[in-house]
Parts: C-alpha cells; structure tokens; sequence
C-alpha cells in the first residue's frame, strides 16, 4: 500500500501527536461525543442493534487490520480465531450444563471471560503462527483459509464445547447484580439490553483503538509496517521479520478473539457454520472500504460493510427481491460489498478514510507544498501511511501513556 | 477389496475434476503470477449456464456448453482487461481481494438471476448410466471425466510445446520483460491465459454438477479444492496440477469411504479437510510443491 500511499510528503512534526492536540480535532471530538449521546438517548432497539453490531465488527476489522493492513500479511482466517475468542467465553462464562448432553459452561465472571478470550485466541494465534508464517503472499492467504475449514470441522465435531452442528448459548456480561440481559437502572436512567451494550462496546472499541494507535507508533509497530514496506529492508534494518509477523499474528488474534466472544455474547445463540469463509471474507473488505491500515479506516469500513446494508434494508431502499426465488437481503447485501472490494481497489485503494484526508487537505488554507506523486522516490520506502495517518487521527495519545 | 477400488476411481474422478481447476489457477499463475479466487465462481456460472440453456432455453446440451464456455471466457477477459490488468505491481493482497470481490459478485450475480435453490445440472449422461467392471460400478459421467481430463491434458501439452502463442506463453512465464523485448504482445498471453482457464472451468462445472442430481450454489466452494491440489503440485506447474488434483480427490474419496469405521474418534467431515491437512504439510516440507519451481520465499 506504501506506493500509494507515499505519494504526500508530510513533515513529521518532533512532538508526537497529542490526544486531541488540536482544536479542530477537539471539535471534532465533542461534536461526536454528543452525536453519541444523542443517538443513545433517542435510537430504538433496532438502531441499536445496526450499530452493536458495527461496533463489534469495528473490533475484528481492527485485528485485521494490524494483521493485513500494518503487517501486510494476507489473511482469510479472522473468523477462525473469533471463533476461539467465543467459545473460549462460552466454556468459562456459559451456565453450567444441566444434562450430559449441553455443552460445558463454568459460569466464571465478565471479568475473567472477556480476557481469556483474547488470551486463548492469542495463544492459538502464537501455536499457528510458526507455520502459517512460513509462507507468505497468495499462499498465507491459502494456509488461512485452510485454518478456516479445519475450524469449521473442529467446531462442527467437539460437542462438549461447542454444542456441535446445533450450536450453544453464548454468556451476556454481568457486573454484579447488573446483567446485560435485562432492564436496568443507572444513575435513574432505566437502560435497555442494546444500550447497555452500546456503551460497553464503545469502551471496549475506544480502548482496543488507542491500543491499537499506540502499538504502531511504538518500536514494534514501525516493525510492523517496515516488514509491509519492504521486507529486505526490515531485516537490513535489524528487524527480526519473523517476530515482527509473529508480533503482529498474535495481536490480532487477541483482537479477533474478544470481537468473537461479543459478536457471540451479543447473538446470544451461535452455530459453528457462523465462523465461515464470508465472515472473514466480510472484514476484508470492511478494512479496504474503510481504509488499510488507519485505525478510522477500520471503523468506518465496518459501518460500511455491516450497516450500511442494514441500514438500506432497514429503510428498504432497494426493491426488495422476490422471496419466491429464495433471494435474501444477505445476498444483495453481498452484491453491494462484492462491487465496493472492486471499486475502492481499482479507483480508491486507500479506502473511505483517503477520501476523508484529501477532503481535510482541500479545506485547510496554509499547506507544505504538495506536489503529488512528486517525491514518490525519496519516500517509497517509509512506513508512508503512518507518517500521515497519526497525526490526523484523533484517538492518538502521547507516547508514554502506552498501555502494553 | 471391490470397494477400495470404487474408492480409488471415484477419487481419480473427482481429483480430475480438481485437476482441471487447477490447470485454470495454474495457467494464470504462470503468466501473470495472479491467483483467481474467482476461479471456482467461474465455474459456477459455467454450469448455471449450461444448465438454464438445456432446462430453460431448451437448446441441447452442446449449444448450452457453448454457450457457457462463451460467456465466462468473455468474463474472464473482461474482468482480466478492465480491472486486473489496472492492479499491475499493486500488493498480493488487493490483487488477491478484487479476484475474491468478482467471485462475491459472481455468485450473488448467479443468486439473483437464478435464485438460491437447487436446480438440475445440464448433462448429456444419464446419472445412473455406466457399467459394471470386476465388481465396480463405474459411472459414465466419471468416465467421461477422466477421459475429457486426459484430452485436455494432451492438447494443452501440444499448445504450450508445439504451437506459436504456447512459445510465447511459456516465454512469458519465464522472463516477462525479455519476452516483450522478443515482440511477444502480453495482452495477448494474458488474454490467453484468462480465456483458457475459463473454458476450463466451464468444463469442470459440467462434470462436477453432473456428479448429483441437482446443485446450487456451494457448487463454486468445491474449487477451493483445487487449491490444495496446486499447492501440492507446485503452483505455477501445469503438469503439477494434474498430479495435485488426483491425489487430493483420491486423498478426500478414500478418507470419506473409511471414515464412518473410524468416526468414534475422527468425528464427522474429516474428508473435508484432509485435502487442506495434506496442504498444510506439504507446505512445511516443500512449499513449491512437487513439480514447483523453488521459488517459493518463506521468511
């Protein structure tokens, strides 16, 4: 992606990027906080839903995005580690079975669930790595798609934890006596199960966005993204590609995993056929719609891919097909992300989030000279997209408040 | 002892049907170092074709194999001038993703035209023709697949040794810049390449929907087969497809033969990923595959 994407030769500033360093981006954070409220305080259940949903999807377009868009390592097997992600919060949060037949449940708190799912994916991703990473380009695509299938039959056949082809209830969070699955009362605001969730999502999307924003501003991020660039070139810099890719791997596994315990958390009831080919497939192009590697690129690529349909559904914008033909809203839904892969690839590659810088460019009035493609030489080589992506991201937080 | 060997020529059916999408993925491979992930949804579109043209349009099975061989040759080339030759010297990645977003198009393309349910595949045999042998069964459709596989082979094997464009292929394949230098046109092998892939899988749609007496959509799933089959055989080896995809198909028909006997501890569906199992090994002890070129980079 670096090509294209080096073509703006932007000063780097010494200072790093501060949260909300500027006053537009404080404008801009304030005008979106109360978006937020607004939208909490009035949307309705199905609202909620479209965006819960986006939200989680923002999550996992996230991990692929560490993966693909900063790594550059293709990958089709994000659904195999959500799926981790959510059978390992089913075994330790579900309820504990009450025949020989249900599937093992532990009943442990949100706090230990949530975690763990994470770490477990994360620890498949660290015992996959070593081999999938052996390979590279088209055939690391192939070897995750492979992980896929082998998910699928493993889902499919270990009963006891998975439900087997009938698939299992998935554990809602409770904090104490404050459980997600019902009405509850906060600061005298009675809360419906979608809002709850809402604000949960957000935290947990917030948080896992300046991790993320952080992670590639650190040492190991720029490895990250040097390993993309120019892998020989990594290595002469003394990068060790081999743990920079595993870095990378595991990371967004621990993504994938929590975004697959919520989507799971949040369906309630999950069958092991959920974790296929298309849900990967769907985050792909979440993140080239919405931007490779840009944290807003993932968010906004999942709003794209996840609502927008719902949304058109919603409001029935489109003729609806006639059922009769077994036509579902699923299949224009993939029509519409099929066309969107084929058209941000061949006329915008940097995705919605490019659209949004150029349009930011347009309107500021004092600029470096900006001649495009005019110094692609000099810059082919820099991790080009994080030099421009941070300091106009507003999630970006000084470099010592770095969580690891 | 007769039914290992109706094992062995039902997988030597199906792995010729592997084999003929992997020539496909092969062929392109070869000459312009693109997997097509739409490969299979080619395929898919082939056979709806054929099958629309014998059921609904009423033409005859020949004219409909034209018919389905005509439209997604011209979607293979298409698709091949007007979006991929656009991607040139773009990362593996978006180039894998636009051939996965025209199979996502392709088959809800197929879903909105025909609908999701199964319909009957377009076939001049009979499903339970066939005859007898020794005790096997053996089907006319899986006959004429091996026998349709091995011409196939053959006249490839005369185009790229014997023929003018199989030079410039060939040429193309082993030095791109030194084969335009030598007046090759790459359009012309690209087109080439995209045109003979498609055909292919239009050939390979027929039999393999053939193979039940109805199919739909999922139809274009079974080619991912064929991935394993390439790998194994080494990716850009023609030759390396067709011994790929025999022993992936006699890999996946044997294993689903004995694995009821088994299923206490193997569970159900483990057919379905021996082919990627044997992938998966074959890429840590020899990633180019067994006809490959070494060329293969691992980290």
């Amino acid at each position: 992606m670096s090509s294209q994407q080096a073509k703006k030769n932007i000063p780097v500033s010494a200072d790093p990027p501060r949260l909300l360093g500027t006053a537009a981006s404080r404008v801009v954070f304030i005008i979106s906080l109360m978006a937020i409220i607004v939208f909490f305080l009035v949307a309705g259940e199905d609202w909620l839903t479209i965006i819960n949903y986006t939200l989680i999807a923002a999550i996992a377009a996230l991990a692929l995005n560490v993966l693909s868009g900063y790594t550059g390592q293709v990958s089709l097997g994000l659904s195999f580690f959500m799926a981790i992600g959510a059978y390992t919060a089913a075994v330790l949060g579900g309820t504990p079975p009450t025949s020989s037949l249900d599937p093992i449940g532990l009943n442990l708190s949100f706090f230990i669930w949530l975690p763990a799912a994470g770490i477990a994916a994360a620890l498949v991703g660290a015992l996959v790595g070593p081999t999938a990473l052996r390979v590279k380009g088209f055939y690391l695509g192939i070897v995750t798609l492979a992980l896929v299938f082998i998910g699928q039959y493993i889902f499919l056949n270990a009963r006891g934890l998975t439900g087997g082809p009938q698939g299992r209830t998935f554990p809602v969070p409770v904090f104490g006596t404050f459980s997600f699955d019902q009405q509850n009362m906060l600061f005298g605001f009675i809360l419906t199960p979608g809002q709850q969730y809402f604000l949960l999502l957000l935290v947990i999307l917030g948080l896992a966005a300046l991790f993320v924003g952080n992670v590639m501003r650190s040492r190991a991020g720029r490895a990250f993204q040097a390993v993309r660039d120019n892998e020989t070139g990594a290595a002469i810099m003394g990068i060790n590609l081999f743990e920079a890719k595993m870095g990378a791997f595991i990371l967004s596994s621990f993504l994938a995993g929590i975004a697959g315990a919520l989507f799971a958390s949040y369906t309630r009831y999950v069958v092991p056929y959920t974790w296929d080919l298309t849900l990967s497939i769907q985050f792909v192009a979440a993140i080239i719609v919405g931007g490779v590697a840009s944290i807003w690129g993932s968010i906004l690529g999942a709003a794209f891919v996840f609502a927008l349909p719902r949304i058109i559904e919603q409001f029935s914008l489109l003729p609806s097909s006639s059922a009769s033909s077994g036509v579902s809203s699923g299949d224009v839904n993939a029509l519409i992300y099929g066309l969107l892969i084929v058209i941000f690839l061949l006329f915008e590659p940097g995705g919605v989030i490019a659209l949004v810088r150029r349009s930011r460019l347009l309107t500021r009035t004092t600029r470096t000279p900006e001649e495009e493609g005019g110094d692609v030489v000099e810059t082919i080589n820099l991790p080009a997209s994080n030099v421009h992506v941070e300091p106009s991201v507003d999630s970006s937080v000084p470099t010592t408040g770095e969580p690891s | 002892m007769a039914y290992f060997f109706q094992l062995v020529f039902a997988g030597v059916a199906v792995g010729c049907i592997y084999a003929l999408i992997g020539l496909g993925f092969a062929i392109i491979f070869k000459a312009s170092e693109v997997i097509n992930f739409a490969q299979g949804e080619l395929l898919l579109v082939g056979a709806y074709i054929i099958s629309a043209g014998v059921f609904e349009w009423h033409l005859g099975f020949f004219l409909s194999l034209l018919l389905g061989v005509i439209v997604t040759v011209a979607i293979g080339l298409l698709f091949e001038r007007f979006i991929l030759r656009r991607m040139i010297g773009r990362p593996v990645f978006s180039i894998l993703m636009i051939t996965i977003g025209l199979d996502i198009v392709l088959r809800t393309g197929v879903i909105l035209r025909w609908g999701s349910d199964p319909v009957p595949p377009g076939t001049p045999f009979q499903i339970t023709s066939g005859f007898n042998f020794g005790g096997v069964h053996f089907g006319a459709n899986d006959v004429w697949t091996i026998i349709v596989t091995v011409v196939l082979c053959a006249a490839l094997f005369y185009f790229f040794r014997f023929t003018k464009y199989g030079l410039a292929m060939r040429a193309t394949a082993l030095d791109q810049e030194a084969a335009l230098v030598m007046g090759i046109n790459i359009n012309t092998v690209y087109a080439l390449a995209w045109g003979i892939a498609a055909a292919i899988a239009t050939i390979g749609g027929v039999f393999l929907a053939a193979k039940s007496i109805a199919f739909d959509t999922t139809l274009g799933g079974t080619a991912l087969l064929a991935f394993p089959a390439i790998i194994l055989g080494g990716i850009d080896s023609v030759s390396g497809a067709v011994v790929g995809g025999i022993i992936i198909g006699l890999a996946e028909v044997i294993t689903a033969g004995y694995e009821s006997r088994f299923a206490s501890i193997l569970g159900t569906g483990v057919h379905e990923i021996t082919p990627y199992l044997i992938m998966i090994l074959v890429l840590l002890i020899r990633p180019y595959g067994i006809f490959g070129t070494r060329k293969v980079e691992r980290v």
